[in-house]
C-alpha cells in the first residue's frame, strides 16, 4: 500500500463509509460538483450521485439543522463547513439543538459537522480559526481533532458511526504537508483516546492537531541539545478528554507544558490544567505551564501571523524552562 | 373577522385565501373528531390553569385559547397511517393531541414529574415521539424549520411516501433560522409544509413592529414556493388549506408556505397582564370569533345534535379528570437521574466529587413563595 496525504485519508473514509452504509450522505457548500473548497469531497458526487452529495444553499443553520432532522430519522449525514470559520452561523443549531437533542427529547442525532481548520496558512482572522473551545464548554457534543493521516482516516470513521454529533475538527495545514500509509482493513480510531506521539521521562506535552508537529520538532531540538527526555501525547480527541492518558504522562515526568494554536483566555489548556489540578496535583514538580497563540484575532500579514501563533522555539523555551524548575 | 394585511395582491396562482365555506371531504365522525380535539385542548389548558394556581405547574403554562381550530385543523390534514410528523410551536399543543400526545403527559411536563416524556428535563409541550409523529420544539424560535427540512428530506431520500408539517409564529418569520430552513427545503424541493401561525402578538410585539410585509404569505413568492393564506379561526378552512398543502408535498410538489390568521386571547404566557392590547381587542374576538363557538353553529346546523356535543364534551372531562390524577400521583424525578443520557456512550455521567454519595442537593424541595411561579 501507499501513502496518502491527510487530506486523501478523510476523503477515504467518507468513501468507504458511504460505501459501508446507505444512511450516510454528505452535506455542504460546494462540496459536489466542485468537490469542495480544498477537494476534500472530490469524486463523492460521481461515486455516490447527487442524492448522497448535497450541494446547499449558503447556509450553515440549515445545514446543521437539515442535518440534525435527518439524523432523527435515522440517517448518517456528515455536514462540511467550508471553512470551520463558519460553523459560528450555525452555532445555535449545535449548541441548543443538537448538543440537548438527546437529553431533552430522547433524539438521536448522529451526524458530523466537519471542516478545514486552523492557522499557519496566511488565511487571515476568517479562514484560520480554532473554534473548539466555544464547543467543548457544550455538554452533548463529541470533539476531535486528528494530527496524523491515519487518525484523520480512523477518528473520521469513528465519528460517522457514533451515535452522537461529532465535530470533526480537521487541520488545513497538514492536509497535503504529512503522508502516512493507511493501516489495513476497517480502520477505526475510537473517540475519546489520545495517543503517545513520543515516549520520554523529564517533561511531558500535552497537544493535539498540528501543533503535535511543532512539539515533536521541540521535543527533538532539546533531546539533542539538552539531553531532555520529552513525552508527547496527541490528545486526538477533546470531547471526551482522556484523563487516563492525562493522568499517566503527569504522573511519569511530573513536569507539564500544554500547547495549541488556539487562543489563550478560556482555552482547552485551561481546562486540562484544571483537570490535573484536580486528580494529579502532587505529583507535579513544577507549574503547568501554556504555549498558546496570543488573545487576538489571527491577523493576515505573515511576520503577525507568525508572531502571534506558537512555533517550535517558543515550546523548546518552555520546556527548558520547566526542565529547570 | 378582523383579519390584518389583505391588501396586498400576490399572483393568484400562489394565493389564495380559504374561506372554508366549501363541503370538505369529511365524514359527520370525523367532523365530530375535530370537536372533539378542540375541546380537549381548550380544557385541558384549563386545567392547567387551575393546577398552575395551585402552584402545581413549576414553571410558566402557554395558553391557545382562541386558536385550537389553527392547531387542530392543520394537524388533522396529516396522514398517520403513513408516518406524517409534525413539529409544533407552543400554542400548537391541540395538532399534538391529533397526533396522539396524552393529556397525562403533557399534565406531567407541566408539573416536572419523573416519569414525564422528559423524565423531568424539559418544560410544558417540549417533547415529541417519533412513533406517533411529532417532535419536541426547542426555545429557539425558527430551529424546528431546518430541522423539518432534514426530517422531509430524509423523506425524500429514502423514497417514503411521506410529509412533515413545521409551525411557526408571526414573531419566528423574523428569524435567521426560518429563513435558511425554508430556503433549503424549497430548493431541495422537500414534503414540508410550513404554517405561519398569524396571531397578531409575538409576546408583546404585534405584527407591524415585526414586518414590513403586508401579509407574511407574501414571504412564499421570495422563496419560490406555494403560499396560501387561511382563516386560522375556522377549523375546516384550516383542514382545507393544510390538506392541499399536504396533497402537494406527498405528490412531489414541494414546500408550501400557509399563513392562518388567528388571535392570541391570552399573553405570552400565564403571567403576561397583556397590556399592551388595545382595549376591547380581546373581547372583542372572544364574542365574535372563537373557533369552538364558531365550530359548534355549524356542526348543530349541519344536523349535529347538542346530545352528541354534549357528549364529547363528557368524554373530555373524564379523560382530563383521569389524567390529572394520575399526573398528581406520579413521583418526581430521582435527582441523580439528571446525570443520565447525555451521550449514547458514555451512557451516565459520574456524580461531581462533592455530590458523592449524596442523593439529593436539598433537604426539601419547597419553592419560597417569594420566587413566583411566572418564569418562562
Amino acid at each position: 500500500m501507499s501513502e496518502i496525504t491527510y487530506l486523501e485519508a478523510i476523503r477515504e473514509g467518507l468513501f468507504e463509509e458511504m460505501e459501508r452504509d446507505a444512511n450516510v450522505f454528505c452535506l455542504g457548500e460546494d462540496i459536489g460538483a466542485y468537490g469542495g473548497a480544498f477537494k476534500v469531497t472530490e469524486g463523492l458526487m460521481a461515486k455516490f450521485g447527487e442524492e448522497r452529495v448535497i450541494d446547499t444553499p449558503i447556509s450553515e443553520a440549515a445545514i446543521i439543522g437539515a442535518a440534525a432532522g435527518a439524523a432523527h430519522m435515522g440517517m448518517r449525514p456528515v455536514a462540511e463547513m467550508q471553512f470551520i470559520d463558519f460553523i459560528s452561523t450555525g452555532y445555535d443549531m449545535l449548541t441548543n439543538y443538537v448538543a440537548t437533542a438527546r437529553y431533552r427529547a430522547m433524539l438521536p442525532c448522529p451526524m458530523v459537522v466537519r471542516g478545514p481548520s486552523g492557522g499557519y496558512v496566511r488565511g487571515g482572522p476568517f479562514h484560520s480559526q480554532n473554534p473548539e473551545a466555544a464547543f467543548l464548554h457544550t455538554p452533548g457534543l463529541k470533539i476531535v481533532y486528528p494530527a496524523t493521516a491515519s487518525d484523520a482516516k480512523g477518528l473520521l470513521k469513528s465519528a460517522i458511526r457514533d451515535e452522537d454529533c461529532v465535530l470533526y475538527f480537521e487541520h488545513k495545514y497538514l492536509y497535503r504537508r504529512i503522508k502516512e500509509e493507511m493501516p489495513a482493513g476497517d480502520h477505526l480510531v475510537p473517540i475519546g483516546k489520545a495517543r503517545i506521539a513520543r515516549e520520554g521521562n523529564d517533561v511531558s506535552i500535552i497537544t493535539y492537531a498540528a501543533t503535535v508537529w511543532k512539539a515533536l520538532e521541540a521535543a527533538a531540538q532539546v533531546e539533542k541539545e539538552d539531553g531532555l527526555s520529552v513525552e508527547v501525547l496527541d490528545l486526538r480527541s477533546l470531547l471526551p478528554m482522556d484523563d487516563e492518558a492525562i493522568v499517566a504522562t503527569v504522573k511519569k515526568t511530573n513536569r507539564v507544558l500544554i500547547v495549541h494554536e488556539d487562543t489563550r483566555t478560556g482555552g482547552v489548556a485551561g481546562e486540562i490544567t484544571a483537570r490535573i489540578n484536580e486528580s494529579a496535583f502532587e505529583w507535579l514538580d513544577a507549574p503547568i505551564l501554556r504555549v498558546t497563540a496570543a488573545d487576538v484575532p489571527l491577523p493576515y500579514s505573515p511576520p503577525l501571523e507568525d508572531y502571534v501563533l506558537p512555533q517550535t522555539s517558543d515550546i523548546v523555551l518552555a520546556l527548558r524552562k520547566l526542565a529547570a524548575y | 373577522m378582523a383579519r390584518s394585511g389583505t391588501t396586498a395582491s400576490p399572483p393568484a396562482s400562489l394565493n389564495k385565501i380559504s374561506s372554508g365555506e366549501a363541503q370538505p371531504g369529511l365524514t359527520r365522525e370525523q367532523r365530530l373528531e375535530l370537536y372533539y380535539y378542540m375541546r380537549l385542548t381548550r380544557f385541558l389548558e384549563e386545567r392547567l390553569v387551575n393546577l398552575y394556581r395551585q402552584t402545581k405547574v413549576v414553571g410558566g403554562l402557554f395558553r391557545s385559547l382562541g386558536q385550537e381550530a389553527d392547531a387542530v385543523g392543520s394537524a388533522y390534514a396529516l396522514d398517520r397511517s403513513k408516518g406524517d410528523i409534525l413539529s409544533p410551536l407552543i400554542r400548537n399543543l391541540g395538532s399534538m393531541l391529533v397526533q396522539g400526545a396524552r393529556p397525562v403527559e403533557i399534565i406531567k411536563q407541566y408539573m416536572a414529574k419523573g416519569d414525564s416524556p422528559t423524565r423531568g428535563r424539559e418544560l410544558n409541550i417540549h417533547y415529541g415521539d417519533l412513533v406517533r409523529g411529532f417532535i419536541g420544539q426547542i426555545s429557539h424560535l425558527g430551529d424546528m424549520v431546518p430541522v423539518m427540512a432534514g426530517v422531509t428530506l430524509s423523506f425524500k431520500m429514502r423514497k417514503q411516501d411521506r410529509v412533515g408539517l413545521v409551525y411557526v409564529g408571526d414573531g419566528a418569520t423574523s428569524t435567521g433560522a426560518f429563513h435558511e430552513g425554508i430556503n433549503f427545503a424549497a430548493v431541495q424541493r422537500c414534503p414540508l409544509v410550513v404554517i405561519v401561525e398569524n396571531n397578531g402578538y409575538a409576546y408583546s410585539t404585534p405584527l407591524r413592529k415585526q414586518t414590513a410585509a403586508q401579509q407574511l404569505v407574501d414571504k412564499a413568492i421570495g422563496y419560490g414556493i406555494a403560499g396560501e393564506q387561511a382563516d386560522g379561526n375556522d377549523v375546516i378552512a384550516t383542514y382545507e388549506v393544510t390538506k392541499r398543502a399536504v396533497d402537494r408535498a406527498r405528490a412531489g410538489g414541494g414546500v408550501t408556505l400557509i399563513e392562518l390568521m388567528t388571535y392570541r386571547r391570552k399573553g405570552h404566557a400565564e403571567h403576561d397582564n397583556q397590556s399592551y392590547v388595545p382595549e376591547g381587542e380581546i373581547e372583542r374576538w372572544a364574542s365574535e370569533n372563537d373557533p369552538i363557538d364558531r365550530y359548534v353553529k355549524r356542526l348543530l346546523a349541519e344536523g349535529v345534535s347538542q346530545a352528541q356535543l354534549d357528549a364529547i364534551e363528557t368524554r373530555v372531562k373524564q379523560e382530563i379528570d383521569a389524567a390529572t390524577d394520575e399526573a398528581e400521583a406520579s413521583p418526581m424525578p430521582d435527582p441523580t437521574d439528571s446525570l443520565v443520557g447525555i451521550y449514547a456512550d458514555p451512557p451516565e455521567l459520574s456524580p461531581l466529587w462533592f455530590r458523592q454519595g449524596i442523593k439529593s442537593a436539598v433537604e426539601k424541595h419547597e419553592r419560597p413563595s417569594s420566587w413566583g411561579t411566572h418564569d418562562v
